[in-house]
Protein backbone atom coordinates (compact mmCIF):
# COMPACT_ATOMS: atom_id res chain seq x y z
CA UNK A 1 0.00 0.00 0.00
CA UNK A 2 2.79 2.31 0.96
CA UNK A 3 4.69 1.44 -2.19
CA UNK A 4 1.61 2.10 -4.30
CA UNK A 5 1.21 5.50 -2.73
CA UNK A 6 4.82 6.27 -3.46
CA UNK A 7 4.41 5.29 -7.10
CA UNK A 8 1.29 7.43 -7.42
CA UNK A 9 3.20 10.28 -5.83
CA UNK A 10 6.05 9.80 -8.30
CA UNK A 11 3.69 9.81 -11.26
CA UNK A 12 2.01 12.93 -9.93
CA UNK A 13 5.37 14.64 -9.54
CA UNK A 14 6.52 13.92 -13.05
CA UNK A 15 3.24 14.77 -14.73
CA UNK A 16 3.19 18.09 -12.82
CA UNK A 17 -0.26 17.13 -11.57
CA UNK A 18 -0.43 19.57 -8.67
CA UNK A 19 0.92 22.39 -10.78
CA UNK A 20 -1.81 21.94 -13.37
CA UNK A 21 -4.38 21.79 -10.60
CA UNK A 22 -3.15 25.12 -9.29
CA UNK A 23 -3.14 26.60 -12.76
CA UNK A 24 -6.69 25.45 -13.34
CA UNK A 25 -7.82 27.21 -10.17
CA UNK A 26 -6.30 30.55 -11.15
CA UNK A 27 -7.57 29.95 -14.66
CA UNK A 28 -11.08 29.54 -13.32
CA UNK A 29 -10.83 32.69 -11.23
CA UNK A 30 -9.73 34.59 -14.33
CA UNK A 31 -13.31 34.34 -15.63
CA UNK A 32 -15.03 34.80 -12.29
CA UNK A 33 -17.01 37.95 -11.46
CA UNK A 34 -14.67 40.70 -10.26
CA UNK A 35 -15.18 42.06 -6.76
CA UNK A 36 -13.48 45.41 -7.31
CA UNK A 37 -15.40 48.50 -6.20
CA UNK A 38 -14.57 51.54 -8.31
CA UNK A 39 -14.10 53.80 -5.35
CA UNK A 40 -14.90 57.40 -6.20
CA UNK A 41 -17.89 56.29 -8.30
CA UNK A 42 -18.96 53.35 -6.16
CA UNK A 43 -18.78 52.82 -2.43
CA UNK A 44 -19.16 49.84 -0.19
CA UNK A 45 -22.44 49.85 1.75
CA UNK A 46 -22.21 51.50 5.18
CA UNK A 47 -24.13 50.59 8.30
CA UNK A 48 -26.33 53.21 9.92
CA UNK A 49 -24.15 52.67 12.97
CA UNK A 50 -21.07 53.82 11.08
CA UNK A 51 -19.22 56.37 13.21
CA UNK A 52 -17.92 59.21 11.07
CA UNK A 53 -17.77 62.96 11.38
CA UNK A 54 -19.33 64.48 14.49
CA UNK A 55 -22.32 66.80 14.63
CA UNK A 56 -24.35 68.70 17.24
CA UNK A 57 -28.08 68.39 16.79
CA UNK A 58 -30.91 70.83 17.46
CA UNK A 59 -34.53 70.35 18.49
CA UNK A 60 -37.10 70.92 15.72
CA UNK A 61 -37.80 74.38 17.14
CA UNK A 62 -34.19 75.42 16.54
CA UNK A 63 -33.02 75.20 20.13
CA UNK A 64 -29.69 73.43 20.49
CA UNK A 65 -29.93 70.15 22.36
CA UNK A 66 -26.67 70.31 24.27
CA UNK A 67 -27.14 71.22 27.93
CA UNK A 68 -23.44 71.29 28.80
CA UNK A 69 -23.61 68.35 31.19
CA UNK A 70 -20.02 67.52 30.14
CA UNK A 71 -20.67 63.76 30.21
CA UNK A 72 -19.11 63.41 26.79
CA UNK A 73 -16.06 65.35 27.89
CA UNK A 74 -15.74 63.07 30.89
CA UNK A 75 -16.22 59.82 28.98
CA UNK A 76 -13.99 60.70 26.06
CA UNK A 77 -11.06 58.25 26.29
CA UNK A 78 -8.72 60.35 24.20
CA UNK A 79 -9.62 63.73 25.76
CA UNK A 80 -10.65 65.09 22.38
CA UNK A 81 -13.59 67.13 23.68
CA UNK A 82 -13.27 70.48 25.41
CA UNK A 83 -16.36 72.17 26.87
CA UNK A 84 -16.87 75.45 28.66
CA UNK A 85 -20.32 76.44 29.89
CA UNK A 86 -22.21 79.42 31.34
CA UNK A 87 -25.85 80.15 32.07
CA UNK A 88 -27.49 81.97 29.16
CA UNK A 89 -29.53 85.22 29.62
CA UNK A 90 -32.76 83.18 29.93
CA UNK A 91 -31.15 81.18 32.72
CA UNK A 92 -30.71 77.91 30.85
CA UNK A 93 -27.33 76.22 30.95
CA UNK A 94 -25.52 76.18 27.54
CA UNK A 95 -22.02 75.69 26.24
CA UNK A 96 -19.93 78.69 25.28
CA UNK A 97 -17.20 76.49 23.89
CA UNK A 98 -17.60 72.98 22.44
CA UNK A 99 -14.59 71.70 20.54
CA UNK A 100 -13.65 68.27 19.21
CA UNK A 101 -10.09 67.67 18.09
CA UNK A 102 -10.44 65.18 15.23
CA UNK A 103 -6.76 64.27 15.44
CA UNK A 104 -7.27 63.03 18.99
CA UNK A 105 -10.67 61.47 18.38
CA UNK A 106 -10.66 57.68 17.96
CA UNK A 107 -14.31 57.53 16.78
CA UNK A 108 -15.34 55.20 19.62
CA UNK A 109 -18.80 56.72 19.84
CA UNK A 110 -18.78 56.99 23.65
CA UNK A 111 -19.77 60.68 23.48
CA UNK A 112 -22.86 59.76 21.56
CA UNK A 113 -23.65 56.90 23.97
CA UNK A 114 -23.24 59.10 27.01
CA UNK A 115 -25.28 62.05 25.80
CA UNK A 116 -28.60 62.23 27.71
CA UNK A 117 -30.23 64.51 25.11
CA UNK A 118 -28.81 63.01 21.88
CA UNK A 119 -26.99 66.26 21.15
CA UNK A 120 -23.57 65.06 20.07
CA UNK A 121 -23.77 62.36 17.40
CA UNK A 122 -21.44 60.73 14.97
CA UNK A 123 -22.86 60.94 11.48
CA UNK A 124 -22.43 58.52 8.60
CA UNK A 125 -20.02 60.83 6.77
CA UNK A 126 -16.77 58.95 6.18
CA UNK A 127 -14.99 61.30 3.77
CA UNK A 128 -13.61 64.64 4.93
CA UNK A 129 -10.25 66.32 4.88
CA UNK A 130 -8.36 69.30 6.27
CA UNK A 131 -6.35 71.70 4.18
CA UNK A 132 -4.97 74.03 6.82
CA UNK A 133 -3.49 73.73 10.25
CA UNK A 134 -6.16 74.04 12.93
CA UNK A 135 -8.99 72.90 10.69
CA UNK A 136 -9.08 69.58 12.47
CA UNK A 137 -10.65 71.25 15.51
CA UNK A 138 -14.40 71.21 15.10
CA UNK A 139 -15.78 74.28 16.85
CA UNK A 140 -19.31 74.58 18.11
CA UNK A 141 -20.37 76.54 15.02
CA UNK A 142 -18.98 73.89 12.70
CA UNK A 143 -20.58 71.07 14.68
CA UNK A 144 -23.96 72.79 14.67
CA UNK A 145 -23.62 73.53 10.97
CA UNK A 146 -22.94 69.87 10.22
CA UNK A 147 -25.91 68.95 12.39
CA UNK A 148 -28.19 71.39 10.57
CA UNK A 149 -27.05 70.23 7.20
CA UNK A 150 -27.43 66.50 7.78
CA UNK A 151 -30.30 66.52 10.30
CA UNK A 152 -32.53 64.45 8.02
CA UNK A 153 -29.93 61.70 7.54
CA UNK A 154 -28.98 61.72 11.22
CA UNK A 155 -32.60 61.40 12.33
CA UNK A 156 -33.21 58.62 9.81
CA UNK A 157 -30.15 56.66 10.92
CA UNK A 158 -31.17 56.99 14.63
CA UNK A 159 -34.70 55.88 13.85
CA UNK A 160 -33.49 52.85 11.94
CA UNK A 161 -31.13 51.83 14.70
CA UNK A 162 -33.55 52.59 17.55
CA UNK A 163 -35.08 49.07 17.89
CA UNK A 164 -31.63 47.57 18.52
CA UNK A 165 -30.38 50.03 21.13
CA UNK B 1 33.92 53.28 -47.88
CA UNK B 2 30.61 54.59 -49.12
CA UNK B 3 29.22 51.07 -49.21
CA UNK B 4 30.30 50.41 -45.67
CA UNK B 5 28.46 53.47 -44.49
CA UNK B 6 25.27 52.44 -46.24
CA UNK B 7 25.59 49.00 -44.72
CA UNK B 8 26.00 50.51 -41.28
CA UNK B 9 22.88 52.64 -41.71
CA UNK B 10 20.97 49.63 -43.02
CA UNK B 11 21.99 47.55 -40.00
CA UNK B 12 21.04 50.39 -37.66
CA UNK B 13 17.60 50.53 -39.26
CA UNK B 14 17.24 46.78 -38.82
CA UNK B 15 18.23 47.04 -35.17
CA UNK B 16 15.66 49.78 -34.63
CA UNK B 17 12.99 47.73 -36.35
CA UNK B 18 13.64 44.94 -33.87
CA UNK B 19 14.24 47.04 -30.75
CA UNK B 20 11.43 49.58 -30.88
CA UNK B 21 8.60 47.05 -31.17
CA UNK B 22 10.37 45.10 -28.45
CA UNK B 23 10.30 48.07 -26.07
CA UNK B 24 6.66 48.63 -26.94
CA UNK B 25 5.97 44.95 -26.30
CA UNK B 26 7.67 45.18 -22.90
CA UNK B 27 5.53 48.18 -21.95
CA UNK B 28 2.34 46.39 -22.85
CA UNK B 29 3.52 43.10 -21.38
CA UNK B 30 3.65 44.82 -17.99
CA UNK B 31 0.13 46.09 -18.59
CA UNK B 32 -1.16 42.66 -19.60
CA UNK B 33 0.59 41.14 -16.61
CA UNK B 34 -1.05 43.57 -14.18
CA UNK B 35 -4.43 43.03 -15.81
CA UNK B 36 -4.02 39.26 -15.99
CA UNK B 37 -2.90 38.84 -12.41
CA UNK B 38 -5.66 41.19 -11.34
CA UNK B 39 -8.25 39.09 -13.13
CA UNK B 40 -6.92 35.92 -11.54
CA UNK B 41 -7.29 37.56 -8.14
CA UNK B 42 -10.84 38.69 -9.07
CA UNK B 43 -9.70 42.28 -9.32
CA UNK B 44 -9.85 44.30 -12.52
CA UNK B 45 -6.35 45.76 -12.54
CA UNK B 46 -5.36 49.21 -13.81
CA UNK B 47 -8.25 50.91 -15.61
CA UNK B 48 -7.91 54.62 -14.91
CA UNK B 49 -5.30 55.92 -17.34
CA UNK B 50 -6.89 56.11 -20.77
CA UNK B 51 -9.70 53.86 -21.99
CA UNK B 52 -9.62 50.60 -19.98
CA UNK B 53 -6.22 51.67 -18.65
CA UNK B 54 -4.50 51.25 -22.01
CA UNK B 55 -2.28 54.28 -21.45
CA UNK B 56 -1.05 53.00 -18.09
CA UNK B 57 2.33 51.77 -19.44
CA UNK B 58 2.91 55.19 -21.04
CA UNK B 59 2.28 56.86 -17.71
CA UNK B 60 4.65 54.40 -16.04
CA UNK B 61 7.36 55.15 -18.57
CA UNK B 62 7.01 58.89 -18.01
CA UNK B 63 7.13 58.35 -14.27
CA UNK B 64 10.27 56.21 -14.47
CA UNK B 65 12.06 58.61 -16.80
CA UNK B 66 11.34 61.73 -14.78
CA UNK B 67 12.24 60.25 -11.41
CA UNK B 68 15.52 61.02 -9.74
CA UNK B 69 18.31 58.42 -9.78
CA UNK B 70 19.38 58.06 -6.18
CA UNK B 71 22.92 56.79 -5.62
CA UNK B 72 23.49 55.56 -2.07
CA UNK B 73 26.49 57.12 -0.32
CA UNK B 74 28.01 53.79 0.65
CA UNK B 75 27.72 52.33 -2.82
CA UNK B 76 30.37 51.97 -5.47
CA UNK B 77 28.85 54.57 -7.73
CA UNK B 78 30.51 53.55 -11.02
CA UNK B 79 29.47 49.94 -10.75
CA UNK B 80 26.11 51.05 -9.39
CA UNK B 81 25.40 52.94 -12.60
CA UNK B 82 27.09 50.35 -14.78
CA UNK B 83 25.12 47.36 -13.46
CA UNK B 84 21.76 48.10 -15.14
CA UNK B 85 23.58 48.75 -18.41
CA UNK B 86 25.36 45.40 -18.13
CA UNK B 87 22.01 43.76 -17.45
CA UNK B 88 20.19 45.22 -20.41
CA UNK B 89 22.95 44.90 -22.99
CA UNK B 90 22.87 41.08 -23.31
CA UNK B 91 19.07 41.10 -23.10
CA UNK B 92 19.03 43.31 -26.18
CA UNK B 93 22.00 41.69 -27.93
CA UNK B 94 20.44 38.23 -27.80
CA UNK B 95 17.73 39.37 -30.21
CA UNK B 96 20.28 39.65 -33.00
CA UNK B 97 20.05 35.96 -33.89
CA UNK B 98 16.33 35.32 -33.39
CA UNK B 99 14.81 34.46 -36.77
CA UNK B 100 11.29 35.87 -36.98
CA UNK B 101 10.59 34.14 -40.26
CA UNK B 102 12.57 32.15 -42.78
CA UNK B 103 15.64 34.33 -43.43
CA UNK B 104 14.22 37.18 -41.38
CA UNK B 105 16.84 37.74 -38.71
CA UNK B 106 19.39 40.46 -38.00
CA UNK B 107 22.19 37.95 -38.48
CA UNK B 108 22.38 34.31 -39.43
CA UNK B 109 25.22 32.84 -37.42
CA UNK B 110 25.94 29.15 -37.35
CA UNK B 111 26.44 29.05 -33.58
CA UNK B 112 23.10 30.75 -32.94
CA UNK B 113 22.07 28.59 -30.01
CA UNK B 114 25.46 28.96 -28.33
CA UNK B 115 25.27 32.72 -28.77
CA UNK B 116 21.79 32.80 -27.24
CA UNK B 117 22.89 30.63 -24.36
CA UNK B 118 25.85 32.83 -23.56
CA UNK B 119 23.82 36.03 -23.83
CA UNK B 120 21.05 34.84 -21.51
CA UNK B 121 23.71 33.74 -19.01
CA UNK B 122 25.54 37.07 -19.13
CA UNK B 123 22.50 38.86 -17.73
CA UNK B 124 23.21 37.55 -14.25
CA UNK B 125 26.48 39.51 -14.06
CA UNK B 126 24.53 42.74 -14.07
CA UNK B 127 22.47 41.46 -11.16
CA UNK B 128 25.59 40.36 -9.27
CA UNK B 129 27.32 43.67 -9.81
CA UNK B 130 24.18 45.57 -8.84
CA UNK B 131 23.88 43.67 -5.58
CA UNK B 132 27.52 44.13 -4.73
CA UNK B 133 27.79 47.78 -5.77
CA UNK B 134 24.71 48.78 -3.78
CA UNK B 135 26.49 47.80 -0.56
CA UNK B 136 23.31 46.89 1.29
CA UNK B 137 22.50 43.57 2.90
CA UNK B 138 19.26 42.89 1.07
CA UNK B 139 20.83 43.65 -2.27
CA UNK B 140 23.80 41.43 -1.52
CA UNK B 141 21.55 38.56 -0.42
CA UNK B 142 19.48 38.98 -3.55
CA UNK B 143 22.48 38.86 -5.84
CA UNK B 144 23.95 35.87 -4.02
CA UNK B 145 20.70 34.04 -4.54
CA UNK B 146 20.69 35.02 -8.20
CA UNK B 147 24.20 33.63 -8.59
CA UNK B 148 23.43 30.31 -6.92
CA UNK B 149 20.19 30.03 -8.86
CA UNK B 150 21.92 30.60 -12.16
CA UNK B 151 24.52 27.94 -11.43
CA UNK B 152 21.87 25.35 -10.67
CA UNK B 153 19.64 26.10 -13.63
CA UNK B 154 22.07 26.88 -16.40
CA UNK B 155 23.16 23.26 -16.55
CA UNK B 156 19.66 21.86 -16.96
CA UNK B 157 18.95 24.52 -19.56
CA UNK B 158 22.14 23.67 -21.40
CA UNK B 159 21.20 20.00 -21.44
CA UNK B 160 17.77 20.87 -22.80
CA UNK B 161 19.52 22.73 -25.61
CA UNK B 162 21.81 19.76 -26.19
CA UNK B 163 18.78 17.54 -26.73
CA UNK B 164 17.50 19.85 -29.44
CA UNK B 165 20.94 20.07 -31.03
CA UNK B 166 21.17 16.29 -31.11
CA UNK B 167 17.77 16.02 -32.72
CA UNK B 168 18.34 18.73 -35.31
CA UNK B 169 22.04 18.07 -35.90
CA UNK B 170 22.67 21.78 -36.15
CA UNK B 171 23.15 24.82 -33.91
CA UNK B 172 21.88 27.28 -36.47
CA UNK B 173 18.48 28.44 -35.26
CA UNK B 174 16.99 28.61 -38.73
CA UNK B 175 18.08 25.07 -39.53
CA UNK B 176 16.70 23.83 -36.21
CA UNK B 177 13.32 25.31 -37.10
CA UNK B 178 13.43 23.96 -40.64
CA UNK B 179 14.14 20.50 -39.27
CA UNK B 180 10.76 20.61 -37.55
CA UNK B 181 8.84 21.05 -40.79
CA UNK B 182 5.77 18.99 -41.51
CA UNK B 183 2.94 19.87 -39.15
CA UNK B 184 2.35 20.03 -35.46
CA UNK B 185 3.52 16.51 -34.59
CA UNK B 186 6.90 17.11 -36.19
CA UNK B 187 7.78 19.81 -33.68
CA UNK B 188 10.41 18.91 -31.12
CA UNK B 189 8.06 19.76 -28.27
CA UNK B 190 6.55 16.29 -28.65
CA UNK B 191 9.52 13.90 -28.70
CA UNK B 192 11.51 16.17 -26.37
CA UNK B 193 8.62 16.92 -24.01
CA UNK B 194 10.62 16.32 -20.79
CA UNK B 195 13.39 18.55 -22.12
CA UNK B 196 10.79 21.11 -23.12
CA UNK B 197 9.35 21.19 -19.61
CA UNK B 198 12.80 21.34 -18.03
CA UNK B 199 13.76 24.12 -20.42
CA UNK B 200 10.65 26.04 -19.49
CA UNK B 201 11.23 25.66 -15.75
CA UNK B 202 14.85 26.74 -16.05
CA UNK B 203 13.75 29.55 -18.34
CA UNK B 204 11.50 30.90 -15.63
CA UNK B 205 14.37 30.58 -13.17
CA UNK B 206 16.72 32.24 -15.64
CA UNK B 207 14.52 35.33 -15.89
CA UNK B 208 14.07 35.49 -12.10
CA UNK B 209 10.32 35.29 -12.38
CA UNK B 210 7.87 33.84 -9.89
CA UNK B 211 7.98 31.14 -8.53
CA UNK B 212 11.77 31.47 -8.82
CA UNK B 213 12.01 35.19 -8.06
CA UNK B 214 14.26 34.63 -5.06
CA UNK B 215 16.65 37.32 -6.23
CA UNK B 216 13.81 39.81 -5.85
CA UNK B 217 11.74 38.19 -3.13
CA UNK B 218 9.64 41.23 -2.19
CA UNK B 219 8.34 39.64 0.96
CA UNK B 220 11.72 38.58 2.40
CA UNK B 221 14.45 40.79 1.00
CA UNK B 222 12.31 43.76 -0.12
CA UNK B 223 13.37 43.88 -3.77
CA UNK B 224 16.66 42.04 -3.65
CA UNK B 225 19.36 43.32 -5.91
CA UNK B 226 17.50 46.44 -7.01
CA UNK B 227 16.37 47.79 -3.61
CA UNK B 228 18.30 51.02 -3.98
CA UNK B 229 17.65 51.61 -7.65
CA UNK B 230 15.21 54.25 -8.79
CA UNK B 231 14.18 56.07 -11.91
CA UNK B 232 15.80 55.09 -15.20
CA UNK B 233 18.36 52.77 -13.62
CA UNK B 234 15.51 50.74 -12.14
CA UNK B 235 13.65 50.93 -15.43
CA UNK B 236 16.62 49.27 -17.16
CA UNK B 237 16.46 46.28 -14.79
CA UNK B 238 12.75 46.10 -15.33
CA UNK B 239 13.15 46.30 -19.08
CA UNK B 240 15.84 43.62 -19.07
CA UNK B 241 13.67 41.27 -17.04
CA UNK B 242 10.71 41.57 -19.35
CA UNK B 243 12.87 41.46 -22.46
CA UNK B 244 14.38 38.23 -21.16
CA UNK B 245 10.88 36.88 -20.64
CA UNK B 246 10.03 37.59 -24.26
CA UNK B 247 13.37 36.15 -25.32
CA UNK B 248 12.87 32.91 -23.38
CA UNK B 249 9.42 32.60 -24.94
CA UNK B 250 10.91 33.18 -28.37
CA UNK B 251 13.60 30.55 -27.83
CA UNK B 252 11.03 28.09 -26.52
CA UNK B 253 8.89 28.52 -29.62
CA UNK B 254 11.91 28.30 -31.92
CA UNK B 255 13.45 25.19 -30.40
CA UNK B 256 10.38 23.23 -29.38
CA UNK B 257 7.34 24.58 -31.23
CA UNK B 258 8.72 25.04 -34.71
CA UNK B 259 9.20 28.83 -34.65
CA UNK B 260 7.42 30.41 -37.59
CA UNK B 261 6.12 27.12 -39.01
CA UNK B 262 2.37 26.69 -39.30
CA UNK B 263 0.95 23.91 -37.13
CA UNK B 264 -1.23 22.79 -40.04
CA UNK B 265 1.52 21.89 -42.48
CA UNK B 266 0.83 18.72 -44.45
CA UNK B 267 -2.78 18.54 -43.28
CA UNK B 268 -4.54 18.48 -46.62
CA UNK B 269 -7.50 20.71 -45.82
CA UNK B 270 -6.24 23.07 -43.08
CA UNK B 271 -2.94 23.67 -44.83
CA UNK B 272 -4.80 25.36 -47.70
CA UNK B 273 -7.01 27.39 -45.37
CA UNK B 274 -4.12 28.84 -43.38
CA UNK B 275 -1.61 29.20 -46.18
CA UNK B 276 -2.11 32.99 -46.28
CA UNK B 277 -0.98 33.44 -42.65
CA UNK B 278 2.60 34.73 -42.67
CA UNK B 279 5.10 32.77 -40.59
CA UNK B 280 5.81 35.70 -38.32
CA UNK B 281 2.20 35.61 -37.09
CA UNK B 282 2.53 31.98 -36.03
CA UNK B 283 5.75 32.89 -34.27
CA UNK B 284 4.04 35.72 -32.40
CA UNK B 285 1.09 33.55 -31.44
CA UNK B 286 3.46 30.99 -29.95
CA UNK B 287 5.46 33.65 -28.11
CA UNK B 288 2.37 35.31 -26.71
CA UNK B 289 1.03 32.03 -25.39
CA UNK B 290 4.34 31.43 -23.62
CA UNK B 291 4.23 34.92 -22.16
CA UNK B 292 0.71 34.21 -20.97
CA UNK B 293 2.06 31.09 -19.27
CA UNK B 294 4.70 33.24 -17.55
CA UNK B 295 1.99 35.51 -16.15
CA UNK B 296 -0.29 32.63 -15.32
CA UNK B 297 2.38 30.83 -13.30
CA UNK B 298 3.26 34.05 -11.51
CA UNK B 299 -0.36 34.39 -10.44
CA UNK B 300 -0.50 30.76 -9.34
CA UNK B 301 2.66 29.48 -7.67
CA UNK B 302 4.14 30.57 -4.36
CA UNK B 303 7.85 31.33 -4.25
CA UNK B 304 10.23 28.40 -3.88
CA UNK B 305 12.31 28.20 -0.77
CA UNK B 306 16.02 28.54 -1.41
CA UNK B 307 17.03 24.97 -0.69
CA UNK B 308 14.02 23.57 -2.54
CA UNK B 309 15.13 25.49 -5.56
CA UNK B 310 18.62 24.02 -5.37
CA UNK B 311 17.18 20.55 -4.93
CA UNK B 312 14.93 20.96 -7.95
CA UNK B 313 17.81 22.17 -10.07
CA UNK B 314 20.45 19.63 -9.14
CA UNK B 315 18.48 16.55 -8.17
CA UNK B 316 15.48 16.64 -10.50
CA UNK B 317 16.08 18.69 -13.61
CA UNK B 318 19.65 17.61 -14.35
CA UNK B 319 18.99 13.84 -14.04
CA UNK B 320 15.79 14.13 -16.07
CA UNK B 321 17.48 16.08 -18.86
CA UNK B 322 20.50 13.74 -18.87
CA UNK B 323 18.24 10.71 -19.13
CA UNK B 324 16.26 12.16 -21.97
CA UNK B 325 19.41 13.20 -23.83
CA UNK B 326 20.42 9.54 -23.74
CA UNK B 327 16.99 8.59 -25.08
CA UNK B 328 17.24 11.18 -27.84
CA UNK B 329 20.74 10.02 -28.72
CA UNK B 330 19.49 6.46 -29.17
CA UNK B 331 16.47 7.70 -31.15
CA UNK B 332 18.68 9.74 -33.45
CA UNK B 333 21.08 6.84 -33.93
CA UNK B 334 18.28 4.53 -35.02
CA UNK B 335 16.35 7.30 -36.86
CA UNK B 336 13.11 6.79 -34.99
CA UNK B 337 9.69 8.14 -35.79
CA UNK B 338 8.79 11.10 -37.92
CA UNK B 339 11.25 13.32 -36.02
CA UNK B 340 14.70 11.87 -36.42
CA UNK B 341 14.60 10.20 -39.81
CA UNK B 342 15.86 13.10 -41.88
Amino acid sequence: MNLLRKIVQLIKTFTLWELFKGLSITGRYFFEKKVTIQFPEEETPRSVRFRGLHALRRYPNGEERCIACKLCEAVCPSLAITIEAEPREDGSRRTTLYEIDLFKCIYCGFCEESCPVDAIVETNIPHYHFENRGEQILTKQKLLAIGDRYEKEIAKARAEDAPYR
Amino acid sequence: MHNDFVLLIWIMIKILVITLPLLFAVAYLTFIERKGIGYMQTRIGPNRVGPLGFLQPIADVIKLITKEIIVPTASNRYLFILAPIITIAPALAAWAVIPFNEGLALTQINAGVLYLFSMTSLGVYGILIAGWATNSKYALLGSLRAAAQTISYEIAMGFAFVGVLLAAGSINLQEIVLHQQGGIWHWYGLPLLPLFICYWISGIAETNRAPFDLAEGESEIVAGFHVEYSGVSFALFFLAEYMNMILISAIASLLFLGGWLSPFQNIAFLDKVFVWVPGIVWFFIKMVSFLGLFIWSRATFPRYRYDQLMRLGWKVLIPVTLFWIAVVAVAVQFKWGPWFNT
